[in-house]
């Protein structure tokens, strides 16, 4: 119920819709939600709806932060 | 697939792996509670629980609205569904779930009952517009995640008047249900013990992190917010062992690239429009808690469909041997239960549990079943 996942925005119709694709997977969702989707944005959806809109410059940080584990203290580049 | 396939990556786990062995103090216990049912999967999908040191303990939490939704609720919807100019819209997953007497949706459905399956709140709305003849019942259940997009159709059929469409409000509240657990005699008088919490990434967006913080401050109870993906899971358990060692006890958020403290204003918003607090609300394994759960606000009464219809609540007692209720208190393993992968399996279920894709006992069942019978984490199973 509270499943998720995340997709790339693909098209947007201007009615507060858009086309999202997921592995090339393509449906409908709603962007009431959430504010500023632009084509190409990945958004999380759930029940036909966006949630939240993914956080490139985020997403980017927590990898490196996953990537450096049992490394040194410094993240890898 | 784009930030999917980059946070399943197993040398990276294996790494988070040995650091969290290393990390972990020999001989501590860290009991780790993850709310969130979609959580609870992950861990036993991707062998996660197979690559944590002896230390740490993963008990499963009450967060998957399927589960706790008691069977009275239930009962109440298979009554709508039998009303003659009614049509129920559920999410596929509660077709299954047992209520009295082992009936369910699907033999309500197969009785002549009304009852169609819908992907969201969207596709019931369509159908009421479609269906002008037909008075059209949403089956609303779920946590913060979910609530919000009830009410964008609520407000939807509100504005272009849609007369037939009504809403069974059941959508419930993460923070009230840590509150039961951290509060609960159980654990005031040590039957459960819980040192931290994986707290819930969806229902995150929606509400923050924020909410969190109060129980990190008053019950000492670290929190860290998480993705669901592999890595995220295990570097979120990591940030927990990391507080615990350190004697932290905060709200961290693992999920940054989803999750903000304040959450999604637009969704908080429209629930704040749509809905109010009931003054109690009965959970299955949790019990009757006040200020648990959501109903309409009375401006919304027309697309109510308690309002619209009487349909008393009945309390209906679990099944005797169903150990749902103690399971969801995290009392539980699924395979403490007598009749878990016997009497109650996926296709024949006593307990919701067993039928939600985020149940604990369906995780076990599809994941975990066969690892105890290889004795292979028989430990971690019975611990």
């Amino acid at each position: 119920m509270c499943l998720a996942f995340p997709a790339k925005v693909v098209a947007l119709h201007g009615d507060g819709t858009a086309t999202v694709s997921i592995g090339g997977l393509r449906k409908g969702v709603s962007l009431a939600l959430v504010d500023g989707v632009v084509l190409g944005d990945y958004v999380v959806v759930h029940t036909g709806f966006a949630l939240s809109k993914l956080d490139a410059a985020e997403a980017e940080k927590t990898l490196v932060l996953l990537r450096s584990a049992g490394t040194s203290t410094v993240p890898e580049p | 697939m784009k930030y999917i396939d980059e946070f399943r990556d197993g040398v990276v786990a294996r790494r988070l792996a040995d650091q969290l062995a290393k990390e972990a103090i020999a001989g501590r216990r860290y009991r780790l509670m993850e709310f969130c049912g979609g959580h609870t999967h992950a861990l036993w999908r991707y062998g996660i629980v197979e690559l944590l040191p002896r230390e740490i303990e993963m008990i499963h939490g009450p967060g998957c609205p399927v589960c706790v939704l008691p069977i009275g609720r239930l009962e109440q919807a298979i009554q709508l569904a039998r009303r003659p100019e009614v049509t129920l819209c559920t999410f596929g997953d509660m077709m299954r779930v047992p209520a009295r007497d082992r009936k369910n949706l699907l033999v309500a459905k197969a009785e002549g009952a009304d009852i169609r399956m819908v992907y969201g709140s969207s596709d019931a709305l369509r159908f009421a517009i479609e269906h002008p003849d037909r008075e059209v019942v949403f089956f609303a259940i779920g946590f913060e995640t979910t609530t919000p997009a009830t009410a964008v159709v609520v407000q939807q059929a509100a504005r272009q008047g849609v007369r037939n469409f009504s809403v069974f409000c059941n959508h419930v509240l993460t923070p009230s249900a840590i509150e039961a657990i951290l509060g609960s005699p159980d654990a005031r008088e040590g039957r459960i013990q819980v040192d931290g919490f994986v707290g819930p990434g969806h229902v995150s967006t929606i509400i923050g992190s924020a909410p969190y913080e109060r129980f990190a401050r008053e019950h000492r109870k670290p929190v860290v917010v998480s993705g669901f993906e592999p890595l995220d899971l295990m570097q979120s358990i990591l940030m927990l062992v990391r507080q615990l060692n350190e004697g932290r006890h905060e709200v961290e958020n693992e999920f940054t690239r989803a999750v903000v403290r304040e959450g999604n204003a637009i969704a908080i918003a429209l629930v704040e429009d749509v809905f109010q607090l009931r003054p109690t609300f009965e959970w299955r394994g949790l019990g009757t808690l006040p200020a648990s759960a959501l109903c309409l606000r009375p401006k919304y009464a027309a697309w109510d469909a308690e309002k619209k219809w009487e349909i008393p609540y009945e309390p209906v007692p679990d099944h005797k041997a169903c150990a749902c209720g103690e399971i969801l208190r995290g009392l539980k393993r699924p395979t403490d239960c007598k009749i878990f992968g016997t009497a109650c399996t996926p296709e024949s279920p006593v307990g919701s549990c067993m039928v939600s894709p985020e149940g604990s006992c369906a995780a076990y069942y599809a994941y975990g079943r066969l690892l105890r019978n290889q004795g292979g984490s028989k430990r971690k199973m019975e611990a």
